[in-house]
Formats: C-alpha cells, structure tokens, sequence
C-alpha cells in the first residue's frame, strides 16, 4: 500500500539541473576544495579525522534533539520516522570529486529508491547519509545532511548518535559471525553501551525479527551462530539488527542484490511493513523492485569521468511512467546501464 | 524497438502446428529404484598400483645397492631408496599419461614426502626422548620429589624433577601474565590506531622476533639480576622469556585482527558503536581462536627456552617455590643439568625431564584450545544440540515477555495519545500506518520530549 501521491502537477519529477543556481551551495567541510567550490573558502572548514570516530573534538549539546536517542537506557517506545534532507551534497575521494552537490529531500516515513548505474555515486552518497563517508582515510565532503532539520554534520552532534539515528543495511549480509541469532539482533544495545533489562531484551528481539519477518523462521534456533542462517535470512537479520535500535531513518545498499527471487520478496516485504515507521533509503539495481516499492525515486548519472548527479527525481510512478530526461527514460526502461 | 518489446510481441498462445520445443520430463518418468547404481569416484585402482610398485622397486634398488653390493653405505638406505623411486614412479606414469599429469604426478609425490618426513622426524625425537628416558619415567618418585639428597650414585626410585614443573609453571604463568595483556593491547594498537607511529612499532616488534634468545637473557641478566636482585630467581627468568614471548604474541595477533573483515566492524559503527566498543565485542570475539592460537605459539616458544634462563633463573635441584627469590630451575634447564652428567641414570633422567616437558607443552595446548575455542560461527554437533535445547527452553520465555511488554507499550502508546490526541495525527507528513505483523500503532509520538520519557513510568 502506497502513500498516496501529490496532486497531479504539471512536473511531478524534477530535474534539478534547471533549479541549480549558479554556484549557491552550501560550505566545504572538506580540506580538499574542488577548483569551483574554492570561491567560497571563508565558510568554516572541519578537516575529518578518520582514526578519531569518538569525533572527540565535538562538545556535546545535552538540548540537541538528537540527544532523544542518546539515553543510556532503551526504550520501548520507538521513535518516530525522521525526514532526511541532503542539500548540496559533494564528495571526494582523494582529488577526485565523485558527488557534485546533490540535493534530495527524503520525507518522514516514505521509501525513496536511488536507482542509476555503476559508479555513479549512490554507495557514497548513501554513506555520507549516516556518516560512514568518513571512515575512508581520504574521503571528503561537503554540504549538509538535516535530520529533521537538524546536521548531523554540525560540531555540536556526535557522529554516534547520527549512525543510531540513521541505520545502515550493507549489500553483503554481515550478522556479527561470534554471536547467537538472539545477541545478533540486540547487538546495537550492548555496542552502544543502552542498559536493557532481560524482559527488554527478550521484547526487542521477538519484535525486531517479527518486523523483519524472520521471528517464525528462527524462533526455534534464537541460540544458534548467526552465520548458520540462509543468504537471505542473514541479510534478514542485518535488517532486524538495525530495527533493534530504532533508527529513524534506515539505508539499504542494494540489500537484495545476492539474493534469490523469494528472500527478495521477503525483504521487499519487510520494507512495506516498516512504511511510515521509518524513513527507508534504498540503493537498487533491479528497476522493478524500485517501482514496487518506493514512493520517490532519484535517477543518479555520471557522465564520463565528471562527478556524478542527480538527473531526475520524483514520485515513482512519475518517474517510470513518464520520465521528462530522455536519459532517465531510458534507464528505467533498461536501455542502457 | 528495444529487446524487451520485441519479446512482449511474441505470440503466447501454443501454437499446434509446431513440434514442442519445451519438454516437461515429470510425466513419463518412473519411481526411482531402490538400489540405484551409483557412480564410484576416486583415484583409478592403476595409481595406486603404480605408487605401491614404485615404492617395492625403489626399496629393492636401495637394498641391493647398499646391503647387496656394498657400493653405498648403509645410513643412505632411504635417501637412495627415496631417489629411485621418484625416478620409478616417474617412469611408470610416463608410460601411460601424457607430460601434465607426469608432472602433476611429480609435484605431488615431492610434496607428499615433504609432509611424511616432517611428520617422521617429529615421531622420530618424540620417540628417541621416551626411549631414552623410560627407565626414570616409570618410577612414580620422579613425578613427586624433587633432588634433594639424590646423589649421582642413588638409583633411579630415588630423586624426581617436581622442583623443575613448579618452575616451569610458575614462570610461564607470569610470563603469560605480562605477555598476553601487553601483546593484545600492542596489536590492537596496531591495527585500530595505525599510522606513522604504528608503523614504527610494527617494525621494531619485526625485529624482536629476530633477537637471539641469549641475548635477551644477558639483557635480563644485567638489567635486572646485576642491577636489582644480585641472585638469580625465578622472577628473572620469566622477564627473560617474556622478551621472547611478546613479539611472537604480537604478531600472530596482529596477523589475526588484520583478517577481520572490514564489513564487520562497519556493521558495529552503523549500529551507532563506538571504535573501541566495536573491537571489545565484535573484533576481539570474532577472532578468538586465532589469538588463542596466538598464545599457544608463544607459550610453546617460551616454555622449552633454555639459553635465557641458564643466566637467569640458576641451577638447583631444591624446590623453591617462590619465583622472587633465590635459583628456580625450569625443566628445560634441568633437563640440560642431568644429560650433560657422566652418570646413566641421570642421563635417563635428563631425557626424562625433556619427556616430560613434552607431555606438558601438550598439555597447555589442550587447555589453550578449549579456552580459545572454535573459530567463531562454528559449532561441533555436542555444541549445536546444547545450543538448540537452551533455544528451545528460551523461546516460552521469550514470547511471554514479548506479550507482555507489547501489552504494556499500547497501553502507554493509548495513554499518551489521549492528551494531544487533536494534534496527534500526523505531525509532519509522516504517514500513519498499521504494523501487520505486531499490530502495534504506529503513531508517531508526539515530538514533544516531556510525553515521550515519561512513556515509561506510566502505569
Ligand atoms: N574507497 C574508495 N576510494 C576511492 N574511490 C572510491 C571509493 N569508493 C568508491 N569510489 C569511487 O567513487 C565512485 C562512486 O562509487 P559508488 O558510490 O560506490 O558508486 P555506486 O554505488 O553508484 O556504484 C566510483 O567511481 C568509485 O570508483
Ligand atoms: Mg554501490
């Protein structure tokens, strides 16, 4: 069940290239600055340090809204689906630029797809959604990233909250190989130091694997080694893994693209379930898990050896129905990529 | 047109007119015979003709050579036989296959040799040890004495090396004390912090593994007996063999965390963890065997050290178990003291002690394999039915607090809805749905912080 979408308009997708104004955008955060983003060199600079992820330099704002997941005890009451706003998104990787200020608004509770072929950028962009970008030594960026309304760039937040708040699915299945399905699935508790009381625990991970529908596949097995589980039972797990800790946002790096067609199903149905709960960001490359299951859509480009961008986004129906860049229509058409 | 089009105009009804061109093999295909044939796999009956012919022809060959003829003196027996028979086997493949898999035939039998001589000289010196060495190991008294009052006359059911297993134990147990804590750290220093400083490090520890164990016992010997104790102790020792230990310790750990994939640890930091709460409970975990292995290199590398300890821990046949003061012989030391004596019985005893520090080298194997455990994710068949009976026993558990603490969440969810239940609905454009599978109303809290901490102290 989809949400229902904007009244027709004459645009329902949007080209952001006709909006880009000429050389708007927001600061560099990067020490490495693009030859057309040097002209704004007096905005503040913050020169990540990859082997410092306690991001220690930040002082930490007990009134930032961000502090709501930050308590030291779980709670049983999830929090609401965030919406995530990127604005002016650019990355590097060494001197090479490979996002060139990409905008995308992500409303609260929808699922947005990121579809586009290789290379374009969409891993990246993803990863800067939550702040993984940093962990390559020589990666850099610039623009903001609002949770509800909020940067989670900003000095004031800690990089720790950011990633609890906006959970992260990888392409490869990853449940922790040293831990039963069971502490798999309440692993964000114990890694982020949250105190649970055994009752909690036993709640959270009946829920978390009922949200990923795998409660009645494993509730016979709960003390078995994650690793023993079936390719897309793992991915499965990875999901209520990320369920455990109530993010707000939830990203999926093409989580589907290893799976056969009926763990695809059951992943594309755990999305539909967590609608509304949480804001879902899904990287895929099959187009039509993108129509049936999100609600907007962003088409991602990079042209021969230039950063990549986004051509198209909007509404999903729009965008595959009746696409305006030639090129958007003939990806989602399969004609090339 | 594109591809996809031109298949959607293909006609789809079955066109009669046509032979089939799918098959459907279900339907005319039988019940499986009971005892269906099966295929047997394996080497060919002939290969191993070949190697046993070989083999005979090769012995033969050696025999004559060296007790036949005389030409060669018998010592060489085997080397001669091995080379004849390499040039035999060599020769038979030969005559029936083609040049790769007489090549292949070749390699293998070389590297299959390898393992058999690696495997026969270690039975060799096991054996030759407990030879040497059993008419002391079959008297109780060499377990349980020690060799105070056992002159070089008195028999062997007389004097015993239990002073030497007090010794070796407690120094590698300190030596482990100080190694196990400072090599993990040092590794995971390594491997999380890195840099140019790391690097720096991972050189030096590189060439400690390289240090010559006398040297380290002379370092020890004037750092620490000449400077601070003035008499060789047990304590002393240990530091020595510590030396030794903590490179080995380092870089097999190393090595192990450096095979941590790093998809792992970035689950562990999209969760929201910080690096060091990622490694205490995903990396360290996930490679514990390996560093159990780890350990088990270095207590192995440590415990049979003889040249460090001659200057350090002194030579006495009197227990003495305080390793801070005064001379504590370890075994290989003792060992050492009875072969090189004049006398046979206590040159059964030396081979005893070298025996029996085998049998506890295996020993602390065992029990370093046990803690260590499996590789992470694998489980022996005992472990899998434990693993499934405490499932099963959970899961009532389990789901009785799922329905309760459900119970209690709705109830919360009610009892904060009533209050702002006119601006409830939908703050900011998040949809409203109903989770199907937990049937829990999914209305965003209000963002309000005050109702959402006070959710869970209400009745
Ligand atoms: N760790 C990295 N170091 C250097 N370049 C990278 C790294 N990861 C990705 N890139 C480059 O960034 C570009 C975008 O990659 P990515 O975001 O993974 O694309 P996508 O997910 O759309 O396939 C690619 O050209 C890729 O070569
Ligand atoms: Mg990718």
């Amino acid at each position: 069940m989809k949400m229902p979408s904007e009244p027709h308009t004459v645009a329902m997708t949007t080209l952001p290239d006709e909006a880009a104004g000429a050389g708007v955008h927001a600061g560099a955060r990067a020490g490495q600055q693009s030859p057309e983003q040097s002209g704004t060199a007096s905005q503040q600079l913050a020169v990540f340090d990859p082997a410092d992820p306690f991001d220690a330099g930040s002082t930490f704002d007990p009134e930032a809204t961000f502090d709501a997941g930050l308590e030291k005890r779980f709670s049983l009451a999830a929090q609401p689906a965030a919406g995530l706003e990127a604005e002016n998104i650019s990355a590097w990787f060494g001197e090479r630029k490979v996002l060139d200020r990409v905008s995308l608004s992500m409303p609260a509770g929808t699922v947005t797809a990121l579809i586009g072929p290789s290379g374009c950028g969409k891993s990246t962009f993803l990863r800067i959604l939550n702040r993984m970008h940093e962990m390559v030594p020589s990666a850099s960026l610039a623009g903001e990233v609002l949770l509800d309304g909020q940067d989670i760039y900003d000095p004031q937040q800690r990089i720790t909250a950011a990633r609890r708040n906006i959970g992260m699915v990888f392409q490869k299945a990853n449940p922790f190989p040293a831990m039963s399905i069971y502490e798999n699935t309440v692993a964000g508790l114990k890694l982020a130091g949250l105190k649970a009381s055994r009752a909690e625990k036993d709640f959270l991970v009946e829920d978390s694997l009922r949200k990923a529908s795998l409660w009645d596949e494993v509730k016979d097995r709960l003390h078995q080694p994650g690793g023993g589980l079936s390719g897309g039972q793992r991915q499965r797990l990875c999901i209520a893994r990320s369920l455990a800790v109530s993010p707000r946002v939830l990203l999926m790096d093409e989580p589907c693209s290893a799976l056969d067609p009926t763990s695809t199903r059951r992943v594309e149905e755990t999305i539909e379930s967590l609608r509304g709960e949480v804001t879902i960001v899904i990287v895929t490359h099959n187009m039509q898990q993108a129509a049936r299951v999100s609600d907007t859509c962003a088409f991602f480009l990079a042209a021969q050896n230039t950063p990549g961008v986004i051509v198209e986004h909007g509404d999903t129906n729009a965008m595959f129905s009746d696409p305006r860049d030639q090129r958007t229509n003939d990806y989602v058409n399969g004609r090339f990529g | 047109m594109s591809l996809i089009d031109e298949i959607a105009v293909r006609p789809s009804a079955p066109d009669s007119s046509v032979p089939n061109r799918t098959h459907l093999p279900l339907l005319d295909k039988a019940e499986a015979d009971p005892d269906e044939g099966r295929i047997r796999l394996g080497a060919a009956r002939q290969r191993s003709l070949v190697l046993a012919g070989a083999a005979l022809g090769a012995l033969a060959m050696g025999l004559l050579l060296t007790v036949g003829i005389g030409v060669i003196p018998l010592g060489w027996l085997f080397a001669v036989s091995f080379f004849w028979f390499l040039v035999l086997y060599t020769a038979l493949v030969a005559l029936r296959e083609p040049l790769p898999v007489v090549r292949d035939g070749f390699v293998t039998v070389l590297l299959c040799s390898a393992g058999v001589a690696v495997v026969g000289t270690l039975a060799l010196v096991v054996f030759f040890t407990f030879a040497r060495g059993q008419d002391a190991l079959g008297h109780i008294n060499f377990f349980t004495r020690d060799m105070t009052g056992t002159g070089p006359l008195s028999g062997l059911d007389d004097g015993g090396i239990l002073h030497a297993l007090v010794g070796t134990l407690e120094q590698i147990a300190i030596a482990l004390v100080m190694t196990i804590p400072l090599g993990l750290t040092t590794a995971v220093f390594l491997n999380e912090v890195g840099g140019k400083f790391a690097r720096i490090v991972r050189t030096v520890v590189e060439a400690m593994t390289a240090l010559p164990s006398v040297v380290a016992g002379l370092f020890i010997y004037a750092a620490v007996i000449m400077a601070v104790t003035r008499q060789t102790n047990g304590f002393a020792a240990s530091l020595a063999i510590t030396v030794l230990m903590l490179p080995i310790m380092i870089r097999s750990a190393d090595v192990v965390l450096r095979l941590v994939p790093g998809n792992l640890r970035e689950a562990g930091l999209a969760l929201g963890a910080g690096q060091w709460s990622v490694v205490w409970y995903v990396v360290l975990p996930t490679v514990r065997s390996g560093l159990a292995t780890g350990v088990i290199l270095a207590t192995a590398h440590g415990i049979g050290e003889t040249a460090p300890v001659l200057l350090t821990s002194g030579f006495t046949g009197v227990m003495n178990v305080n390793p801070f003061s005064g001379p504590q012989t370890p075994l290989p030391l003792a060992a050492l003291d009875l072969v090189r004596s004049p006398v046979p019985q206590m040159v059964s005893r030396g081979f005893a002690t070298a025996a029996f520090l085998l049998l506890v080298v295996l020993v602390l194997f065992i029990i370093a394999r046990l803690i260590g455990g499996q590789e992470a994710g694998k489980t022996t068949d005992g472990q899998l039915r434990l693993m499934a009976a405490q499932s099963r026993r959970d899961l009532p558990r389990i789901e009785e607090n799922y329905r309760r603490l459900l119970e209690q969440r709705n109830r919360d969810l009610d009892a904060a809805d009533i209050p702002d239940g006119a601006d409830a609905d939908i703050p900011d454009g998040s949809a409203v749905s109903r989770n199907a599978t937990t049937n829990v109303t999914a209305v965003p809290i209000p963002q309000d912080r005050a109702s959402n901490t006070t959710m869970q102290e209400k009745p």
